[in-house]
């Protein structure tokens, strides 16, 4: 199954305004996505308690997977996303 | 028959109205079989879909950014396909709605406590999602704060933060709740929004919806069952008070002109701010406080995970010497423990957080954090021409407040001083002063630590009532001390903000009261009606009685 491995870049990690960002772009996708932290239990990641539930904080390692058509392209723009430092780009808006 | 109830008044005014019951926590009713699981389904996600659409209506309404960012949350977590899922898993394996509402919020509470840290802290929005979710389901009112569409009087057992986020000063006339002491939250609220408040008040479950009441938030007294016509009265007056208190000026001074300073306890320039504005030179003039009696410098480092640094503790802290004309402000030096965690702090958990590693207690283990404030403020004091004074929190011995001053001198702080919130301070406030320049006593803790008694207690509100002639007594052993030694003794607790407890305390000798904006005008009021001499007559009747409740109303009616 496709995955993609990345290190949580938010440095308030997937938690409040990054989380949301996050599960909502998830959603979108056209393809189920589900995440796991470390060794972790993979869970949806479309569900807000499911992904604040990993604990993932600044620096923690998360994997995404997807099957099915369109699932490489899922996994590529949520990786970038979760890449980004997204408390950082609110501060930066003011 | 008008009836009256007694608590505690918790802020001071009068209001009379109808009134409103805050709908507690629905109960869940036994467990009943399910037939028709796919209804029972259908029933309780529509009530998922329902709480989602009513919190997202209210956080289009919120008043300001984070009340409406908190709300918004909450309206995504209830629409959750997570949530969901764990609501479905449930109704299949035989729970009816309510129950699988109820097992599903459990459930992801559960993880989300087990993923800890700020990630523990979202378990209280489910809380309030079951409670919606399950009432919903249930057909029973809503739980939190009604709209009748008039103005009305809030009854309720207790209020959260949740309950308030929303108070429309515009509708609400007064607080009255069943349980709540004098420094509950709802006891806070009511004294930042200027809302008459009775709390710890016995009966009160018992008033009925609509029913006329009037509050008195001074003597805690609520009169149920009067007429509409005496409640018109009732609000006439009190409107004619607050238009007269709105143009009240000037200094602090008693009738014969003992100056007493009035001051402001602030968290950021923001409160020195007219509401909603940006802060400005004229902020605390607005107010016509003479300075700030508390500057709480933990607002800055809450939430933070990593301490602020150095140059934004410097522009905060000038940000405040520069709002505040004439430039008196009183820094109290981070003020946090593991009752008030700071996660950066890396404090470990206690037992008794109260009773631990708190105040000043936290240089102990990290020194560096109240140097580096220090610092800041010494640096900010400089870059503005202020010459703020600087105290500690929760000074407990003379060694500990010699160290403190030794350190704040080594910078450049010329005016150093402490908190008396610790009755091992308050009895040797005299030796305090040979090593401190003022001190400043905090009612709140004062109280907590003489009467053993935990401040978010309800049973035990009446042991925390400010009028409590022990807390008194420490009161005046520590202005007489400070009378001896020449040096200031101020208030900077919620007590400070009671104009008829205000009198007492200028009674006893202390200099300055400072308290949450809205107190200011009826304690400036209350002591421009009373001689020095009739303050220390009070402080004298207020001391000698043992029921601090008698103490009032004797005081009250002696007016």
């Amino acid at each position: 199954m496709p995955e993609r491995t990345v290190v949580v870049a938010s440095s308030t990690g997937l938690h409040a305004r990054p989380a949301k960002i996050f599960v909502q772009a998830a959603g979108k996708q056209g393809v189920p996505v589900r995440i796991r932290a470390g060794e972790g239990k993979p869970v949806p990641a479309n569900s807000m308690l499911a992904v604040l539930a990993l604990g993932a904080k600044h620096g923690t390692e998360v994997t995404i997977e997807a099957e099915g058509p369109g699932a490489d392209e899922a996994l590529d723009s949520l990786a970038e996303l979760l890449a980004r430092d997204l408390d950082a780009e609110e501060n930066s808006r003011g | 028959m008008a009836e009256t109830l007694s608590g505690l008044g918790v802020s001071p005014g009068r209001a009379a109205g109808r009134v409103c019951r805050m709908a507690g926590p629905p109960e869940l009713p036994a467990p009943s079989p399910v037939t028709d699981t796919d209804a029972e389904l259908s029933l309780a996600l529509d009530a998922l879909r329902a709480t989602a659409s009513e919190l997202a209506a209210r956080a289009e309404k919120a008043p300001d950014a984070d009340a409406k960012a908190i709300l918004e949350a909450q309206s995504f977590i209830a629409d959750d396909p997570g949530l969901h899922e764990s609501v479905e898993t449930s109704v299949r394996a035989g729970r009816n709605a309510a129950h699988a509402v109820d097992e599903a919020c459990a459930h992801h509470r559960r993880a989300l406590l087990e993923a800890g840290g700020y990630f523990a802290e979202r378990a209280a929005d489910l809380d309030d999602i079951r409670n919606r979710a399950v009432a919903a389901v249930l057909g029973l009112p809503l739980p939190g704060v009604p709209d009748p569409g008039h103005p009305f009087v809030l009854v309720a057992g207790d209020l959260s933060p949740a309950d308030t986020v929303n108070l429309d000063p515009g509708s609400v006339l007064a607080l009255v709740t069943e349980k709540g002491g004098p420094t509950s939250h709802t006891a806070i609220l009511a004294r930042a929004r200027g809302l008459p408040a009775v709390v710890a008040c016995r009966g009160a479950d018992d008033i009925g919806e609509g029913t006329w009441v009037s509050v008195d938030g001074q003597l805690g007294e609520v009169e149920v069952g009067i007429g509409e016509e005496a409640a018109v009265a009732v609000q006439r007056r009190a409107e004619d008070e607050r238009r007269r208190k709105a143009t009240s000026r000037g200094p602090g001074r008693t009738s014969d002109g003992h100056p007493i300073k009035l001051l402001l306890n602030v968290g950021s320039a923001a409160d020195l701010a007219p509401m909603g504005h940006a802060p400005s030179a004229e902020g605390a003039e607005g107010f016509e406080a003479e300075g700030v009696g508390l500057f709480r410098t933990e607002f800055l480092f809450l939430d933070r995970r990593e301490e602020p640094a150095y140059e934004e503790q410097v522009a905060a802290y000038a940000a405040v010497f520069r709002a505040t004309p004439g430039g008196h402000v009183v820094v109290r030096t981070l003020d946090a423990g593991t009752d008030k965690p700071l996660p950066f702090l890396g404090l470990a958990e206690e037992t008794n957080p109260a009773l631990g590693i708190r105040g000043l207690r936290v240089s102990r283990v990290r020194p560096e954090v109240l140097d580096t404030q220090l610092d800041a403020i010494a640096e900010a004091a400089r870059a503005t021409g202020a010459e703020p004074w600087v105290m500690a929190p929760m000074v407990t011995t003379v060694a500990e407040a010699a160290d403190f001053a030794a350190r704040a001198r080594a910078r450049g702080i010329a005016r150093v001083g402490g908190m008396i919130e610790v009755p091992a301070a308050a009895l040797r406030a005299g030796r305090l002063l040979e090593e401190l320049d003022f001190l400043s006593i905090g009612t709140n803790d004062l109280s907590q630590y003489t009467f053993a008694s935990d401040r978010q207690h309800g049973e035990l509100a009446d042991l925390l009532d400010p009028w409590q002639a022990a807390l008194l007594q420490l009161i005046a052993d520590c202005a007489a001390a400070g009378q001896a030694a020449g040096k200031p003794v101020g208030v900077c607790g919620e007590a400070a903000a009671d104009p008829l407890l205000a009198t007492v305390l200028v009674g006893l000798g202390v200099t300055s009261l400072s308290m949450s904006a809205p107190g200011v005008p009826a304690v400036r009021e209350s002591l421009a009606a009373h001689s020095l001499e009739r303050c220390r007559e009070n402080a004298r009747l207020a001391l000698a009685t043992d029921d601090p409740g008698e103490a009032r109303k004797m005081i009250a009616s002696d007016r």
